[in-house]
């Protein structure tokens, strides 16, 4: 960049202005394990501002002008596929959308191959869901953008953590010392693990509940945190089965879907006790905080993990979910659109 | 690297109180007029021309912040995406005359980029554009219309605005860019 930026905080190093923050270093969201808190709070600022684009009479803005967003979703989706596609749009990228199962892939082309193809039609950006944990990590290797995940087997679910957060933090603020509750089918959830990472990197008082056998793996995560082995430093979850522990006094309760398509048979022994003993009702809820959140990332199995009654509560934030996942989502694009070479501003573009 | 101070904090004040009138005079009075701050300094500028208004005029004026990072014209261009900093536009523009105030106008990119921001909240009466330093060196047909201090530059200088909302105190330096040829 050459003489052009003249009032911009950057390049004022070394005056009086504050320190300039640091911007986002990430070129794809597999997971939100290596976002530190930093990076995280740095997409809620970016929500912010998308929030504000999103309130405007005109609800689109330039920013990814020219970009080509590639959306392929190896599995069922509504509200993810949807919301990238009107994030995109929202940032005026071109969208390119390819349903698995009418493509190349129904002839049984492999996962390169259709990156690969993707890539030489244009793509700068791809956002992925697929049944396999990894998937995306794979076409990371072999795409020359950015992936973004937007959902891959068990592992991941990157946007769904960070608009779940989002939504907490826009009724609760500072998420240090909250309790938030994670009940339901965790085993089978790649929501609940990225929200394990990132409500733990937010300092949250986060509790993991479900049937003992939807656990596994859970508690032995728990336990290598609690003995500050792996890269978490400092972070802790408590894992338990006792939905009224787990309830006491929290700030957030998050329902998760029963993942029947997903369900091994003999976890459970049917779904009628998993509602008597797991479901989200009035009366187990009556143990949080009178006005806790909460939460639902969809689709919903009503009478199953959540009461009907529940799911309409006042204090119900399951469509506001839904409504900021299109912010979150432009925020991430738009982080993410500036990784893939060339020179780094200096700041504003000066005069 | 050294820095020559080219206005004072006496100097900014009197110019902003200046520009104050000079608004209100352009505009035969105060009717319609809505302030727009760019991100970051046009923002505590657009405040302190209010307060002027309000002072000499007795009517406050409506102050927006407005953030053109969106609207840039090399966003495709760099590495990293610059962090935005926030709009906020609080009343409606349509049929309203607005000032975009920034601190100084140098190639005009910046204030296309907010011109074509501020069009997609409405279609205002007017947009005139008010700079505490002009300093040359326009790449793009625009002008301002009220200026605080005109400074001749080349282009291998650099014009620091420091406002005490973000600097900690108030003061224009020119200072040669190091490290450039």
């Amino acid at each position: 960049m050459s003489a052009r930026e003249v009032s911009a905080p950057a390049a004022q190093a070394g005056s009086s202005a504050p320190a300039v923050e640091a911007g986002w270093t990430h070129k794809h969201l597999l997971d939100v394990d290596v976002l530190s808190a930093a990076d995280i709070g740095l997409v809620m600022k970016t929500t912010d501002a998308m929030k504000e684009v999103l309130g405007r009479p005109i609800t689109k803005v330039p920013a990814l002008r020219g970009r080509n967003v590639t959306i392929i979703f190896y599995e069922a989706s509504t509200r993810t596929r949807v919301s990238f596609e009107v994030a995109a749009k929202n940032l005026s990228a071109d969208v390119v959308n390819i349903a698995a199962s009418a493509s190349s892939v129904s002839k049984g082309e492999s996962l390169v191959d259709t990156i690969r193809t993707i890539e030489a039609l244009g793509a700068h950006m791809i956002v992925m869901r697929h049944g396999t944990s990894g998937a995306p990590y794979l076409a990371a290797e072999v795409f020359s953008g950015s992936v973004l995940n937007g959902g891959d087997g068990w592992h991941a679910h990157p946007s769904q953590a960070l608009l779940d957060l989002y939504t907490m933090r826009a009724h609760l603020g500072d998420m240090r010392g909250r309790k938030v509750v994670i009940l339901g089918d965790v085993l089978h959830s790649r929501v609940a693990r990225s929200n394990v990472w990132t409500l733990t990197a937010m300092g949250a008082d986060l509790w993991i509940c479900g049937p003992t056998p939807i656990l596994r793996g859970f508690d032995a995560w728990a336990a290598r945190w609690a003995n500050r082995r792996g890269p978490s430093g400092h972070r802790a979850f408590t894992v338990t089965s006792d939905v009224a522990a787990a309830l006491a006094d929290a700030d957030v309760v998050m329902a998760l879907r029963l993942q029947r398509e997903r369900m091994d048979a003999g976890l459970l022994p049917s779904l009628r006790e998993y509602a008597a003993r797991f479901g989200l009702t009035r009366e187990r809820l009556a143990g949080a905080k009178p006005d806790a959140l909460v939460m639902h990332p969809g689709p919903m199995n009503e009478g199953v993990e959540i009461a009907a009654d529940v799911a309409v509560l006042d204090r119900s934030v399951i469509t506001e979910q839904v409504a900021n996942g299109v912010a979150v989502r432009m925020a991430l694009l738009y982080l993410l659109s500036g990784i893939h070479g060339g020179w780094h501003p200096e700041g504003g573009i000066g005069g | 690297m050294d820095a020559r101070q080219i206005m004072t904090a006496d100097e900014i004040r009197r110019a902003i109180v200046r520009v104050s009138h000079e608004i209100v005079e352009r505009q035969a009075g105060t009717e319609g007029l809505v302030l727009v701050g760019i991100q970051r300094r046009g923002v505590p500028l657009a405040a302190r021309l209010a307060a002027a208004i309000e002072e000499h005029e007795g009517a406050g004026l409506p102050v927006g912040a407005l953030d053109i990072t969106f609207y840039r014209d090399d966003l495709s261009l760099v590495a990293q995406q610059p962090i935005v900093k926030g709009t906020d536009i609080p009343v409606d523009l349509n049929d309203r005359t607005v000032i975009l105030v920034d601190d100084v106008l140098y190639t005009g990119r910046t204030i296309r980029a907010a011109m074509d921001a501020l069009v997609d909240f409405g279609r205002p009466r007017a947009i005139r554009l008010a700079v505490l330093v002009d300093r040359g060196h326009r790449e793009l047909p625009i002008r301002a219309d009220h200026v605080g201090k005109n400074v001749p530059t080349s282009r291998d200088e650099l014009v620091k605005v420091h406002l005490g909302e973000t600097d900690g105190e108030d003061a224009v330096q020119i200072e040669r860019r190091e490290g450039r040829a």
